[in-house]
């Protein structure tokens, strides 16, 4: 770790200035993904500044009924939040899905959306890597790629991004507010994070001395319902192999179903984490779905059809059925109405 | 660089100068002879470095120590008096809830900021619905709430019987979210 | 008359060292408060063969607070370079990615660790070799394998009994490359204070360290004091020195007298601190309708690095388990430019029981029977293998107790037909041993400090086993008084010699030191021995292992839950039934068993060191990418033991548990997840993808 100068900003169109200014400055929030950057030498800024005190720690209720979410909240606070909670569920679940208690602790709702991907060999500087250094070569093309991407990669980059948060607000259709030396400025989630294409370093659309201020959820139309399933190689504390982020209302009563068969859907918004190098947005499975019954054929096939784009890799293949299955396990329970993903088997026997 | 810091350590206030890449843990460690936070992975995958930073449980690894300038920790040498023990720790010692003692201090820190967190209200990966949330907390929501400190010796099931053991003693609280 | 003590062998005790381990204050070996310390990080191999052509470190020597950077090229030169792992910066030679190829001192730890990255190295590459594979042309016969056994044995004709066998297993089996991981890094502070060493340094044996050094550095083994009080778990890893505990008291030279604080990254301790290496066994079994066994071959495949060989003794357990007339077991090894593989929890059981004990739940479901009731069925009268009679054998009643307590009598043998809530549900049972050994070399000393109170002095380590209240334990039973009458005295070299916390054997061999030395106290002193009377005793061998096979058994009981959308694997119960002799403190005992089922879930779902063959290294080298168990994982486990003493393991009658426990618990994991999904999964570990649909 080279020596750095460290800041603490008061104002944030000052640090958006000083950090604009200089090409060695880097935000500091809750630190849970810079300052390991920082030990392994995969980043070596000149200069710290530490945002963490900068009034950007609120939620607030939007007059449309959305939710304004400080980009200094922290992951824990944001997923306990009582509105995030009862009217985001996708978004609460998604977070409490993520690192640890006492990451989340830390961890904040900017820092998160910035989290860097996990690929080992982007993590180990004496490896090649594009990411860390544009130019190198990519270490996962013919390496280990359990954890990689099936969609949207390119023969520059194979990683996945690792956010949980970022599915959610994916799915959610959450703007992203930035704060430019050109003033305040809103960004789709979606449009938020980049495929990799020739240019893997950038995971972002952000430029440098960008600050993240605040991620707006818009407001749900009554009767929708979301949910976050995550599937990962141990029971907690591990990023996903594949995960799901779905909102979804229904055309009918709300979605319970009748005994005539299952409701049918009304809007579909689903996205996948752990198969690309932005949460995947699966648009072909939510056009088959939207206004259509939601059988579980139905479901699987629009799935299918989502998924026959997915090129996977030597140790990832497993990536394309196991995507199918949870999110079509994720959009049957929606639409049965159990609404909160798959329960683990040992909760079901408490009730 | 070095910076000047002030740091309230178990109820001991420390200034000193770091070096602004010294982590909490360093600090702790290396600068004020505070051992009690150990260090197991340096990065966030672990836990044993768990201490309490406003009464919120932390990673100290990845915290900078200049970044908490003014800031008031509690380790486990500091959660009861030198001639007592803390409830959590005396459940963990009549529980057995340790071998090797090198993530215990984390686990005992990471278990009272967890039943704090809790009784404030905070859910988990595994509470159902946007129902109330608080202590007493079923053994799945221990564990889960735990799963940020490894145990390299296994001592989970004792660990788990020892949280039960301490939320039990301690005063129980339902929150309505 | 007998006078009850309280706290003495058997009696539930609390960890004597236990408040200060909640309170964080007992050191470790990092945390030995020494005067001005400067801090090492090390330079590593960024290749897997070949040498050093320049290394200039000419910025990191001019970097802020640098002390001084040791390289090959000014190094202090080794006395002794027989162990290829330890003599380290000798040469220019480079024998695996990862290796020791220099160091910084600085006055902090970030400086040096930034300075070590000023370094640049530049090197001549050979070609390397990292991957393990069944079908190299270069695998070999080791003259023996772990622990002195025959790398291959054989008893009448396997083969032809196995063709004409009427039910055949065979099948192919694989563990992975798995890293001990205890989670206090190894860690050494090494002072120079004239000619003498001083260590202290997280080690599973501190006169084991001296006696390594001694001739590494040309000086005597009592020139070497090692100190370890507090070591935070070891498994096996911290068994021998490993090179950075050189690299450090090297670097101790060169610090003008001040000594030198070195903790491994956990980043380097996939390199760096020994691991188990991955196996591929190969099993066959042959038997008759009922199920009786006729032939057993156990042919195993595993690495050692080139530079330096470890053969793992992973077919030993096939040799002694079952009955069969038939029977051949085989070690061949690869020499990769890879780690120095080491001992791993239970090295030779733990994988070589994971592919038999899984072929013998394929041979009960080919044969229409129950796995238990197989495993009875082919339980030997004696010890297939030396011909001598076990010395306590209950193998037979832990399966049936475990059965009792676990329900397994209302058990569907159908697999994948029980699907409760999305979830399929099975169980499955393997059975478990471990060979009871006590190391001979150990000696302990008592003295009568003052009216009714002892101590005892050895050199034994705990390593979270429990040693620092079992020992206290038998001290207390041997001398006839309360455990709060002995003040125990171990983890120094200035305490008498002692032997490594390792093999199960910790407890058996420091204890019979101790209870020679309390008999040769009272035959000397009495029972009203003067204030600082004192004596030593040493323990010789175990006599009855001329005589009896000394093995300790158990039997694992898992079920487990497969999600039938996503495959996801959740081990919702367990069950371990030991027979392991005499336990000293049930209450650390139930800790230390089920910590190793704990170890061997992890085995079974989580653990795997991937190797990319291409740069010689193992990618997944932190506790992010690399699993072990979470809280979440271990739900409903527990262990229980045969109450008993075994009359031929000492005057103790005990015969060590540390690693029993992770023995058979993968295999029934497995056995488990066939029985819940009719997937019959032979290779470890058990992910989510391995039960797609």
């Amino acid at each position: 770790m080279k020596p750095f100068e460290f800041q603490r900003a008061t104002d944030p169109s000052e640090a958006v200035a000083t950090a604009t200014a200089d090409p060695g400055t880097r935000y500091l929030a809750g630190g849970t993904n810079l300052v390991d950057h920082l030990k392994l030498g995969i980043t070596a800024p000149e200069r710290l500044i530490d945002i963490t005190r900068l009034p950007l720690d609120g939620i607030e209720e939007l007059p449309d009924g959305g939710l304004r979410l400080g980009a200094m909240v922290r992951n824990s606070d944001l997923a306990a939040h009582p509105q995030v909670r009862s009217r985001y569920p996708v978004l609460s679940q998604a977070l409490l899905s993520g690192a640890s208690g006492q990451l989340r602790n830390a961890a904040t709702t900017g820092g998160n959306l910035l989290q860097r991907t996990r690929c080992v060999y982007f993590q180990d500087v004496t490896t090649p890597c594009n990411k860390r250094e544009p130019g190198s070569g990519c270490s996962a093309l013919g390496g280990y790629t359990r954890y990689h991407a099936i969609l949207g990669a390119s023969e520059h980059c194979l990683a996945v991004n690792p956010s949980d948060m970022s599915v959610a607000l994916a799915a959610l259709d959450a703007h992203v507010t930035v704060l430019g030396t050109d003033g305040e400025r809103s960004i789709p989630v979606t449009e938020f994070h980049r495929l990799p294409g020739d240019e893997p370093n950038r995971d972002t659309v952000l430029e440098h001395g960008d600050l993240i201020t605040a991620v707006e959820l818009p407001a749900l139309p009554a009767g929708t319902r979301s949910a976050y399933r995550k599937v990962r190689d141990r029971a907690s504390y591990a990023f996903a192999l594949v995960s799901v982020a779905a909102v979804v209302d229904f055309e009918d009563d709300g979605g319970a179903g009748t005994s005539a068969g299952p409701p049918t859907f009304g809007t579909v918004r689903l996205a996948l984490g752990g198969v690309a190098h932005k949460p995947w947005r699966a648009t072909v499975a939510e056009e088959a779905l939207r206004g259509a019954p939601a059988t579980e054929e139905n479901i699987r096939q629009a799935l299918e059809a989502e998924l026959a784009q997915a090129v996977p890799l030597h140790d990832n293949a497993f990536k394309i059925p196991m995507a199918r299955n949870t999110a079509t396990a994720v959009l049957r329970e929606l639409a049965t109405g159990s609404g909160t993903g798959t329960p683990t088997p040992e909760n079901r026997e408490q009730p | 660089m070095d910076a000047e810091i002030t740091l309230h350590v178990d109820g001991r206030e420390r200034t000193f100068t770091v070096d602004t890449r010294t982590t909490l843990l360093d600090a702790l460690r290396d600068r004020l002879g505070n051992t009690s936070p150990k260090k197991g992975c340096d990065h966030g995958q672990c836990g044993a470095c768990t201490v309490l930073v406003e009464g919120r449980r932390i990673n100290s690894c990845l915290a900078l120590a200049v970044a908490h300038d003014g800031a008031t920790l509690t380790t486990a040498a500091g959660l009861a008096d030198e001639t007592d023990l803390h409830p959590m720790q005396r459940a963990f010692l009549d529980q057995d809830g340790f071998q090797c003692g090198y993530c215990t201090p984390g686990q005992i820190c990471s278990a009272v900021g967890m039943l704090q967190e809790a009784n404030a209200g905070h859910p988990s990966a595994v509470s159902t619905g946007d129902g109330p949330t608080g202590t007493p907390l079923n053994d799945e929501e221990i564990r889960e709430r735990m799963s940020g400190n490894l145990c390299r010796c296994g001592a989970y099931v004792n660990i788990v019987a020892a949280i039960n053991q301490a939320q039990q003693a301690a005063p129980q609280v339902r929150q309505e979210s | 008359m007998t006078v009850q003590h309280t706290g003495t062998a058997g009696q539930d005790l609390e960890r004597i060292d236990g408040v200060a381990k909640v309170r964080g204050l007992a050191p470790y070996a990092y945390e030995h408060q020494v005067d001005n310390p400067l801090y090492l990080h090390p330079l590593q191999a960024t290749i897997s063969r070949g040498r050093i052509e320049t290394i200039d470190t000419t910025q990191a020597q001019a970097a802020p607070g640098v002390v001084a950077v040791m390289t090959h090229l000014d190094a202090p030169r080794l006395a002794g370079t027989d162990d290829a792992e330890l003599a380290i910066l000798q040469s220019p030679a480079v024998g695996f990615r990862g290796q020791f190829i220099g160091a910084v001192l600085a006055e902090t730890p970030e400086a040096a660790r930034a300075a070590a990255a000023l370094v640049r190295v530049e090197y001549t590459e050979e070609p390397h070799e990292a991957e393990l594979r069944a079908d190299r042309d270069d695998l070999y016969a080791p003259e023996q394998v772990n622990a002195g056994f025959p790398t291959d044995t054989r008893d009448g004709d396997p083969e032809s009994a196995i063709a004409a066998a009427q039910v055949v297993v065979d099948q192919t089996y694989t563990t992975p490359f798995e890293h001990n991981n205890p989670m206090e890094p190894h860690t050494t502070v090494a002072q120079w204070v004239g000619d003498e060493l001083v260590l202290h340094d997280s080690t599973q044996g501190v006169h084991p360290v001296r006696q390594t050094l001694a001739p590494v550095f040309g000086i005597a083994p009592e020139k070497i004091r090692v100190i370890a009080p507090n070591v935070g778990g070891g498994f096996g890893s911290k068994g021998v020195p490993h090179a950075h505990v050189v690299l450090t008291a090297m670097a101790a030279q060169r610090s003008n007298g001040r000594p030198v604080k070195y903790a491994l990254t956990r980043q380097q301790m996939f390199f760096l601190a020994g691991y188990r290496t991955p196996t591929i066994q190969h099993v066959r079994l042959g038997a008759d309708a009922s199920g009786q066994l006729s032939g057993i071959i156990h042919d195993v495949i595993e690495q050692t690095s080139r530079i330096k060989e470890f053969a793992e003794q992973t077919a030993v357990p096939a040799r002694m388990m079952y009955a069969a007339e038939n029977r051949a077991t085989s070690h061949r090894v690869a020499k990769l430019d890879v780690p120095v593989p080491s001992w791993m929890r239970a090295p030779g059981e733990c994988p070589g029981m994971f592919g038999p004990e899984v072929a013998m739940d394929e041979l009960a479901e080919a044969c229409g029977i129950d796995p238990i009731e197989l495993r009875v069925l082919n339980e030997p009268d004696i010890d297939p293998e030396s011909g001598k009679p076990f010395a306590s054998r209950h193998l037979v009643e832990c399966l049936r107790e475990g059965a009792r307590r676990f329900g397994w009598a209302d058990r569907d043998p159908q697999p994948r037909s029980r699907l409760v809530d999305g979830w399929y549900t099975g169980t499955g049972v393997a059975s478990s041993t471990y060979p009871a050994r006590r190391q001979t070399g150990n000696t302990a000393r008592i003295r009568h400090d003052r009216a009714g109170r002892y101590s005892v002095q050895i050199g034994a380590v705990d390593i979270g086993t429990g040693a620092w209240t079992a020992l206290t334990q038998i001290a207390a039973e041997a001398l006839g008084c309360n455990a709060a009458d002995i003040d125990l005295q171990i983890g120094d070299t200035d305490f008498p010699v002692a032997t490594v916390a390792g093999g199960s054997t910790g407890t058996t061999s420091w204890g019979a030191a101790i209870i020679a030395a309390a008999q040769a106290f009272r035959d000397r002193h009495g029972d009203q021995p003067a204030v600082g009377a004192h004596a030593e005793g040493e323990a010789g061998e175990n006599p009855a292992a001329q005589e009896y096979a000394l093995h300790s058994f158990g039997a694992q009981f898992a079920e487990v839950q497969v999600h039938a959308d996503t495959g996801e694997i959740r081990v919702s119960r367990m069950l371990g039934v030991f027979s392991a002799g005499r336990i000293i403190n049930p209450r650390t005992a139930r800790s230390q068993f089920l910590g190793g089922m704990t170890m061997g879930l992890g085995m079974a779902l989580h653990e795997n060191s991937v190797m990319d063959p291409r740069f010689g290294m193992i990618v997944n080298h932190d506790f992010a990418e690399y699993h072990i168990p979470t809280n979440a994982d271990v739900r409903d486990m527990e262990a229980v033991w045969l109450d008993e003493v075994d009359e031929h393991a000492g005057k103790l009658g005990a015969r060590g548990i540390g690693e029993i426990g992770i023995v058979g618990a993968a295999a029934a994991i497995a056995n488990a997840a066939y029985h819940a999904t009719g997937i019959r999964v032979r290779d470890l570990p058990l992910t989510a993808d391995r039960f797609l649909a």
